[in-house]
């Protein structure tokens, strides 16, 4: 067992961590944030030469050589500085289709892309009616010679009003909740029959209800087998999982800091209220939270690669804890914030708002527990059964 | 970073197993750590492991230590935790141990650490008073110089197993006009067998005996029991504190209770089915196993730093507080898993060799003793309230 990151890790976070204290500061994302744009796309160009977006691919696949804990360095980074810009549905998600499942040809045109940051991605998985569960899909995908014709509506597509493409999961057999003919599918946004409204989220990204309407794809638009995708998606969205557990873990850490600074600073009934033992100790607690978040973090990055139990049982894990630690630290970082916790002027409340959203993505604390305990010793029994 | 253990680790697993399933008294198999066994009982393993050179891990290697990394500390108290046995109390081996071969001088540390070491000397601890707990600076128990002795007079209190001892090291006022409550306090240790010395017995809520009452009157000690520097006790004192919270996480032992916990959960019934399969004790027991991974990486990464030149510093504080937590949740669950029969009281109860017929199933007869006496985890070493203390001052600077 090792918990020591590698020079080159440690040289990527120190790296970001200058980028971002130099050209992220709050203000300037609040302005980028509320921008017609809602994004830099020159942000996204700094990172590529920078080499964040290749650092968690293969040299294979042209990257740097790296895997998840590079991603994991980079998400915690850009949760402390609550960076907007799309690397977990372009380097986590399409990066991950592409690493697991992806053609030679697929990674040619797309890897490479998506390294230099060319291509930008969203992830249309999510559906109205679907919920958390992957593979509750109405949206269709029907064999028309050669290719595929895609229907239906994805929810909440986060990044979507940015991305050159998307990587949409459709039905290409079954009913509705059936695990098996499940498919995935590289669109390029501009395609015929792709609608989009774009909207702003709370926590200051942007997203899209997408409509597809007799899209028509070709048949090597598709990555991995024909139906039997849903273990890759689960793989691809448990990676996805325990990047935003990274980001949120930062995000985490920042709040924490913040709310001790300004205990310090607001005086009342003559005192700093840093000094107010009941303060003090939920403070300490904000801490334990961040330290344990961290923990997770690392646990559920390490074990990425083990088996399809392992691997679920240890990113829901993560993300039970660190939902139900987020929850706590952002609304006691309000609370201690007092009434200036409720304002939008200062950056607490949007590192409230965030981790708060990333609870929900993903799956939330609850649909994350039962798919733990239904992993788990007898549970696992009651579930097979 | 990366989780996986070395082909050298492995086989050390397979060692410290092998050893452990070889020699660990085939009377105490199953039976777990319990106050009322007997000393020769709880020092068995101890002195086995002493033989063996395996006794005292984490001390510096002249005085005995493995040199083991923490990954070979973390196999090793997994390996203890798979078989339940009995390990060495912490009175010799995290606390005054420690504190010995870091302050005290040569002699001291010939004399001591041996016994320590072997498992032949047994130690308890004076801090508590009746008037100083959390507050332990404002103990009074006094230390007045006499010629070649200290002639202490007090009253210490929580003495765990002090019914038991050879040894006690007592912090003692020696300087009552110093400045700070802290400046003036000393670290002496006593032979138990000094004449007034009085150990006289506290019981508990669990009905068991294992914390006294320790009275001093006029016990002469000689000097050179003194540890260190006169009036730099209280240095000593938070040092050992220190170290005792760096190993009472109780991660392995926990994880094997929480194994237990679904044994009985699967044995016990609720509507006709197992209570295992019922979604809200489910739930419990997920977030108990979640909140223990949790605090597994932590620890993890706390002997991580460690290995890297960090001693435990304030962040132990969280492994005390998370540790003891789960400790409590685990006995909470547990006898709330065993229903009815987390009711009847064994205590002095002519079980063994009865031929009455057994009173509900086995498994459930410590349930409620362990919960009431599991409270005491979050009172002591430093009350959790005053780890929350300790964190704000030392990290978070407020």
């Amino acid at each position: 067992m090792d918990f020591n990151f590698s020079e080159e890790q440690t040289m990527i976070r120190d790296s970001l961590a200058r980028l971002l204290r130099d050209q992220y500061d709050f203000e300037t994302r609040r302005k980028v944030a509320e921008s017609d744009t809602g994004w830099r796309p020159e942000m996204w160009q700094q990172f590529a030469e920078l080499g964040l977006l290749g650092a968690a691919f293969s040299e294979d696949d042209g990257g740097l050589g790296g895997n998840a804990i590079d991603s994991m360095i980079i998400m915690e980074e850009f949760g402390k500085a609550l960076v907007v810009e799309p690397y977990v549905p372009t380097v986590v998600c399409a990066g991950g289709f592409l690493k697991h499942a992806g053609t030679a040809a697929q990674k040619e045109e797309h890897l490479t892309a998506i390294i230099g940051g060319e291509s930008v991605f969203a992830f249309a998985y999510a559906e109205p009616r679907g919920r958390y569960d992957l593979h509750d899909l109405e949206t269709t995908a029907r064999k028309d010679g050669g290719g595929y014709v895609l229907n239906g509506h994805k929810a909440v597509v986060i990044g979507a009003p940015w991305a050159s493409h998307l990587i949409v999961t459709a039905r290409t057999s079954g009913e509705r909740r059936d695990r098996d003919g499940i498919s995935v599918f590289i669109v390029e946004k501009g395609a015929d029959g792709i609608t989009t409204r774009d909207y702003p989220t709370v926590d200051g990204r942007r997203a899209s209800e997408v409509y597809f309407e007799n899209v028509s794809v070709p048949a090597d638009a598709m990555i991995g087998e024909e139906g039997k995708a849903l273990p890759l998606i689960e793989r691809v969205v448990d990676e996805a999982t325990a990047a935003v557990c990274a980001e949120a873990t930062g995000a985490m850490g920042v709040a924490q800091t913040m709310t001790v600074e300004y205990s310090r600073q607001r005086k009342q009934f003559g005192v700093a209220i840093g000094k107010f033992q009941v303060l003090q100790h939920r403070m300490v607690d904000m801490f334990m939270e961040h330290e344990q978040s961290i923990s997770m973090t690392y646990m559920a990055t390490l074990k990425l690669d083990e088996d399809d139990v392992a691997r679920k049982k240890a990113v829901s894990g993560a993300k039970v804890r660190i939902g139900q630690g987020g929850r706590f630290v952002g609304q006691e970082a309000v609370q201690i914030h007092g009434g200036m916790g409720m304002t939008d002027e200062l950056a607490i409340g949007h590192y409230f708002k965030r981790l708060t959203m990333i609870d929900s993505e993903f799956g939330n604390v609850d649909y994350h527990m039962r798919r733990y305990t239904a992993l788990s010793g007898e549970g696992q029994k009651v579930a097979a059964e | 970073m990366n989780l996986e253990f070395t082909p050298e680790e492995v086989e050390f697993r397979k060692e410290v197993r092998a050893f452990i399933e070889e020699n660990y008294p085939k009377h105490l198999r199953g039976v777990g750590a319990r106050e009322d066994l007997s000393r020769d009982d709880m020092l068995a393993w101890h002195q086995i492991l002493g033989e063996k050179g395996w006794s005292v891990p984490s001390w510096p290697e002249e005085y005995g230590g493995t040199g083991w990394t923490p990954t070979q500390k973390y196999i090793w108290s997994e390996e203890n935790a798979r078989m339940d046995t009995i390990m060495p109390l912490p009175f010799g081996v995290s606390m005054v141990g420690p504190v010995i071969y870091t302050f005290g001088s040569e002699e001291m540390k010939a004399k001591h650490l041996p016994g320590i070491r072997e498992g032949k000397v047994w130690w308890c601890q004076g801090y508590s008073e009746p008037g100083a707990g959390s507050d332990l600076a404002s103990l009074k128990t006094t230390a007045v110089r006499d010629g070649d002795h200290y002639v202490i007079n007090g009253q210490k209190t929580w003495t765990t197993l002090a019914q038991h001892a050879d040894w006690g090291f007592f912090l003692c006022r020696t300087d009552p006009n110093a400045s700070k409550p802290q400046e003036g306090i000393s670290f002496i240790l006593a032979d138990m067998n000094t004449p007034g010395i009085e150990v006289k017995p506290i019981k508990t809520i669990d009905g068991g005996h294992e914390v006294n009452e320790t009275w001093l009157t006029d016990v002469r000690v000689p000097v050179e029991n003194l540890v260190g520097e006169e009036n730099k006790g209280w240095t000593y004192a938070k040092f050992l504190l220190a170290h005792e919270r760096s190993g009472i996480a109780g991660v392995a032992r926990s994880k094997r209770g929480v194994e237990r916990l679904r044994e009985i959960a699967s044995t016990e019934l609720l509507e006709g089915r197992p209570l295992i399969q019922d979604d809200e004790f489910l739930r419990k027991i997920g977030q108990l196993e979640i909140d223990l991974t949790a605090l597994e990486f932590t620890e993890l990464r706390t002997l991580a730093g460690e290995a890297q030149g960090k001693g435990p510093g304030p962040e132990s504080s969280i492994l005390k507080v998370k540790g003891t937590e789960i400790q409590q949740r685990l006995t909470e669950l547990t006898l709330e898993a065993v229903g009815h029969y987390g009711h009847p009281y064994f205590r002095g109860f002519p079980e063994d060799g009865s031929n009455e017929f057994p009173i509900g199933p086995e498994y459930a007869h410590q349930a409620a003793p362990n919960y009431f006496n599991m409270r005491k985890t979050s009172i002591y070493g430093g009350s959790n309230e005053i780890q929350r203390n300790i964190i704000t001052k030392m990290i978070l600077g407020l």
